[in-house]
Parts: C-alpha cells; structure tokens; sequence
C-alpha cells in the first residue's frame, strides 16, 4: 500500500462517515412527523416499489423527459459496480481489479462507456430544456435562486464526472497500448477511444499517467463529493424515491382518511349514554392538534414526501389551479415542508428550541390562498413519479385552518351552516328533498 | 315519453317489508339543482323501464359529508356520515348507486371505516350492467353519429378509476365519442372539486372550467358527455361563456341514454 491509497482510503472513510451524518440529520427531520403505521399489504407495496421507483413506470408517461432519465438513472446504477472497482483498486492500489472477469470485463467496460456517453448526452440534452428551450414548469416562482442553480448543479456534475470517467479510459488505453509499467492489457474501450484516442495517442506517457491519474481521482473524489452533495440537494430523490413509492397510499386516491381523534369526539357526542358532566381522565394525553399547522403535525411519510421530491415539477405544470393562474403550486407545498422541517432538525441541534415556535408551516411558508385554490382533483399525486402525495398535506393544513382556527372563506362557512342545519351545502330543506319527484 | 316517475322511499318499501335491490342515493344537487334534478329524472326513467326494485331515503337523505370534508371540516364530515351509516344500516342497505361521483366516492370509500359498508356503484356503471346483463336495450336514437366527447370527473375517473363505464355507453349509442388531448388519468378537473362548487376561485388569470371547455371544443363537439352534477354545471357554463349553447350541448351520460331510448 503506497501513500496514494492511504490517502485515498482516508478520503473515502470521510466522506463514508459525512455521509452517514447527513443521512441521520434527514432521518431526524424525518421523524419530526407523527407515527403512521403504513407497513400492510407488504406484497403490494414492493411491488408498487418495483414497479414506479425500479421500473420508472410513472416516469415515462412523459417520454421525452422519461427516456433521457431512464438513461441517467441506468447508466448511474450500472456504472456504479465500475465505482465498485475503483474503490477496490484505490484501497489496494491495483488496476482494473475486475479484469479477472476475463472477456466478460471487455463487454462490462465497453457497455459502461456507451452508457457514460448516453449519461452525458442525456445531462447536456436536460441543461438545454432547462435554460434554452426553458421547459415552463422549471420557471415557476418557488424555482427561483437555490432550486435553479441546483439543477443545473447536478447535471453540470454529472456531465463532469461521465467526462472524466472518459478520458480516464481514454488514456488507460493508450497506456495499456504501450505496455506502460501498471497498466496491464484490461477492458475494451470503444468510446473513449473514438473521443481522446487520436489525441491521447501523441501525448507522452508522463503525460498520460499524470491524466490517468487526475482523472482517476476527479472522477472518485467528485464522486464521494456528489453522494454528500445529495443530502442538501434535491438529488436525495435517487435515494428516497424508493422507500417514498414502498410507503405511498395504496387506497383509491379519491379515499381521504377519517381523522380518529374526530371520531372519537363524535361518537362520544353522539352517543346518548355519555357522561356530559364526565371529568377527562387525568392519565389522559392532551389533546393532540386536528390537522396540521406545523410540519410536526404530519405523519412522517409526508415529511419523506418533502425530501423525496426532486422539483420536477409534474405535479405544477397538470395542477389545474396553477394552470389557471392560481397561487397554489404542489410543488412548491412539497419544498416548503422540507425546508421548514430543515429549520426545525437544524434549530433543534443548535438547541434553540425556543425558536421553533416562531414561525409555522402554515402561514410563514404556505398561504390560505394557496390552500384554498385546491379543486383537490389528485391530479398532482397521479403525475409525481415517485407518489409523493401533495393532496394529503393540503388538506390536512386546511383541517387545522377550519376545525383550530374556524378559518374558512366565508361562503365554505355557510355552506358548513347548511349542512348542518338542513343537510345539503345549500339552503334547501330536507323536507323539500324528495320535491323533485312531482316537478 | 314521458312517464310518470314511479319513486318508492326506503320507508315506504320498509313499511310494506320490502327491500330494494338498490338504494338510489340521490344526492344534494340531484335533489335540489334544477339542471341535476333533470339528472336524476332521466336516470329513475331507466331505472322504471328496466323494472328495477329500487327505493330512495327521500327527506331522510342528508348530505354525505363530501364539501365539508375536502374543505377541512372533519368533525362535520363525520356527523353527517354517522347519521346517513345509521339511517341505512336502520334499513339493511346493502347496495348503493348515484349519480354524483363526490357521493359515490365517499360512500364507497370514507364510509366503511366508520360502518358504513355498502357495495357502492356510479349509475354510469350500474347502467352498464343492466345492458349487460339484458335488462336495458340501448338504441342510439338521435345520438348516432353525432360526435361527443367525454370529460372524466376527478372523483370518478382518478380517485376511483372508472374510466370505461360511461365510455362504453356513449360508444353503445353508436356516437363518434373523441377524446380531449387530456383525458382519463391526465384529464383536467372542471373546477369544482374540493368544495369548490360553493365558493368564489382564488385570484389567478382563468377560471377552471374555461380551460377545460376549451380542451373540449377543441373536439368540435355536438355533444359534452359528463357524469358528475357539479362537472356539468361548469361546463354548461364553460359554454355559455364561449357562445356556443347553440352547437354544443352538456348533458349527462344517463340523459343522452334516456332520450335515445325515448324516456324523456
């Protein structure tokens, strides 16, 4: 083991442990919702999780979109066992480790140079909608500032690192070709060679070994820099995508559940045997908020929602109030919640927990008018490709605005007065229900 | 022709130790909305020709619930749905069809938790059966060949998945049924969803339901299909709006069925 892989092995158990730091810190954000028990039909959800996050089934039904990122999200699985490779070779200071594949190595590599290829293509292809031919929903208000530039962000890293995977080929190859001291004859490197070969093939090979190498650790450092990178991304998405698709509603999506804390203040109200002069048990919780005013009063599926979404924005650009103008925007009710949930994790470990109660969700990030503009069609959770359920939240703010705060626009206020005072959302009488018969 | 509407009540048939095959739940806009209650006529004609044993609560219906809930009152949701489970558990109710999808849905898929167990169906649906099943006879009659476009409502099509009940009817009176560019799964709401029926819409630059008229006169339409009370309420007036109440009609699958069959 010389220097280099000591370094590289340093370099490699620290962005191993940030990573595992950062990942904590989301899962205690997480865990700022409230418990919901989403472990049932577990045949269904793998299969929901094979199907939408695996098999990217939601993604293609917009194909041009939905078939560049197939290439993406393939080329980065599969080029990670060369990832796989690298580690070992940097750890043990090997080359190409992997080659003992035999002619099965030659396929292996050659397919992961046409997929780095389709990678970058496919990166640069995205870079142009986003700022050329600038796709509207990636222009909405909530995208302005740090949602913009970290898209770009990402494609720009990833064209840099399919790039320097490229040329680190690019020149292995040559060298292997010279019989250079460490580079043993390994791999079959087509695009590379077709992109660097007629110029790498006039360099010395100082040179090319001072490439290989630059490029070696470009490629694994730019790496390990990316995967901490993607907690404080919107990248995270290749993550939680798949456990977001395992615990997504499974029930009819017009099915809004039935708040059990209600239920039991009904049946208690309605039943002719309760005690009104009853004290409360004393060993009783308190009361626990109906609906949501801060993210702490979701569950924590919702909150995995927020950090599952990667503001493509789908759900925006079908939501038929912001296609009207409206100020609602699912997209931008998924950022909010993941950034007031970022807020409190990070007020917590700063220990200013006094703070917290400063702002809210509702109100300090999400506006009435933008509850109030839901027609709640389930339009945006049909389009995320990941199932993250927007919907849900909305509603669950708007039960904390009408049942806390009795905050509804006026005309929902007499249409709650007619249901209750005569059963139908308008002033008709019960009595008159039946009146149609004989018109 | 016109026939007089032969309408039993719950109570009635209870009275007389009956029981209905199917409870007609008709709903608030069925009962009150001028425009619905036409709805709910043509569809009790089909109900009457094809001799279906069905009964209606009649001034013992009330509200499901559906606008208070999506509009965030939970705690009236489920007074209402309390009430209704106890009236129609009072009479053994085993199956339920409607016109309205907001009722449909709720019925179908809130009640149940809270004991409210019936077999739910759309009436686009439970018409489907009674064609299927050789009771109805489906001419197209002034329907044929005209072109008619479907518009799929959110809590029938989306929430619930019924896309081809009401598809299968409109095909079935020989109609030329075109699709708007957004339909079935990507199809756009009318506007009127989440309790926004009883409300003014946010601020913004259009109304819903001028979107979605324009998506359906983009068909060149003789006819808008709807299967929803609320939907067909916006779009008639996505059509007044455009000036084109003349060439363009909005009627319920269950009327162009009635009429064909020359019911109404």
């Amino acid at each position: 083991m010389g220097i280099e892989n000591i370094v590289f092995l340093l370099v490699l158990i620290a962005a191993s442990l940030l990573f595992a730091r950062n990942v904590q810190r989301i899962k205690k954000n997480i865990n700022l919702g409230r418990d919901i028990d989403r472990t049932d039909r577990k045949g269904e959800r793998w299969k929901t999780m094979a199907m939408v996050a695996l098999g990217q089934s939601k993604m293609v039904k917009r194909p041009v979109a939905g078939f560049l990122h197939i290439l993406v999200y393939v080329g980065f699985v599969l080029i990670n066992i060369e990832v796989l490779e690298i580690v070992i070779d940097g750890v043990f200071g090997t080359h190409r480790i992997l080659s003992l594949l035999g002619g099965f190595y030659d396929v292996l590599i050659a397919s992961f140079e046409v997929l780095a290829l389709l990678v970058l293509l496919a990166c640069v292809v995205f870079l142009i909608r986003r700022n050329l031919v600038r796709v509207q929903r990636f222009f909405k208000p909530e995208m302005k500032g740090w949602p913009s530039l970290d898209g770009n962000l990402i494609l720009i890293f990833e064209i840099a690192l399919m790039t320097a995977l490229l040329m680190m080929n690019g020149a292995d190859q040559v060298l292997q070709a010279r019989g250079a001291e460490h580079y043993a004859s390994a791999g079959s490197f087509p695009i590379s060679e077709a992109l660097f070969g007629s110029w790498f093939t006039g360099l010395s090979t100082e040179s090319l070994i001072f490439i290989e190498r630059f490029t070696w650790w470009f490629h694994i450092v730019g790496i390990l820099g990316f995967l901490n990178y993607l907690p404080i991304s919107k990248h995270f998405h290749i993550i939680l995508a798949f456990p977001n698709t395992w615990y997504s509603n499974l029930n009819a999506k017009g099915r809004f559940n039935n708040l059990e804390s209600v239920t039991n203040e009904v049946k208690l109200m309605m039943d002719p045997n309760a005690d009104p002069f009853a004290a409360p048990d004393p060993n009783a919780a308190p009361p626990e908020r109906f609906g949501a005013k801060d993210v702490t009063d979701l569950n924590w599926v919702q909150i995995m929602g927020a950090y599952s979404c990667t503001e493509c924005g789908r759900c925006t650009s079908e939501c038929p109030a912001n296609q009207t103008g409206k100020k609602l925007s699912p997209r931008k009710i998924m950022m909010d919640v993941r950034d007031r949930a970022d807020e409190i994790g990070k007020l917590k470990a700063q220990k200013q927990e006094d703070e917290i109660d400063k702002k809210f969700l509702l109100g300090d990030y999400i506006t009435e008018e933008e509850l109030w503009a839901c027609t709640s069609c389930n339009a945006c959770t049909e389009a995320c490709p990941v199932n993250i359920d927007p919907l849900g939240i909305i509603l669950d703010l708007r039960r904390y605005l009408v049942m806390e705060e009795s905050k509804a626009p006026q005309e929902l206020n007499l249409m709650f007065g007619n249901i209750e005072n005569n059963g139908a959302p308008w002033q008709f009488s019960m009595a008159d229900r039946l009146n149609w018969k004989d018109e | 022709m016109s026939q007089a509407l032969h309408v039993p009540t719950m109570a009635e048939m209870a009275a007389k130790g009956e029981s209905p095959e199917v409870l007609f739940w008709v709903g608030c806009a069925g009962s009150f909305d001028d425009r619905a209650k036409k709805i709910t006529k043509a569809f009790v004609q089909i109900l009457n020709k094809c001799n279906v044993k069905f009964a209606v609560l009649g001034t013992e219906e009330s509200c499901t619930g559906d606008p208070a809930k999506r509009a965030g009152n939970e705690f009236l949701f489920q007074m209402q749905a309390f009430a209704n489970i106890e009236v129609m558990n009072g009479y053994g109710v085993k199956k339920v069809v409607t016109a309205c999808p907001h009722c449909f849905n709720t019925l179908k898929n809130e009640y149940p938790e809270l004991g409210g167990n019936f077999e739910v169906v759309h009436h686009t649906s439970f018409i489907n059966d009674l064609f299927n099943s050789g009771r109805l006879i489906i001419e197209g009659g002034s329907f044929r060949g005209k072109r008619i476009t479907y518009h799929d409502a959110c809590y029938l099509g989306r929430a619930n998945g019924v896309y081809e009940a009401p598809r299968n009817l409109i095909k079935k009176l020989d109609a030329e049924l075109v699709e708007m560019k957004r339909c079935r799964t990507k199809g756009l709401c009318c506007g009127a969803g989440g309790a926004q029926m009883f409300k003014e819409p946010e601020k913004g630059d259009k109304d819903v339901n001028i979107e979605r008229i324009e998506d359906a006169l983009e068909t060149k339409p003789n006819i808008v299909a709807t299967g929803c009370p609320f939907c067909n309420t916006m779009m008639t007036d996505g059509v007044k709006n455009k000036e084109k109440e003349e060439d363009v009609k909005v009627l319920d699958i269950v009327e162009m069925i009635a009429t064909a069959q020359d019911m109404l």
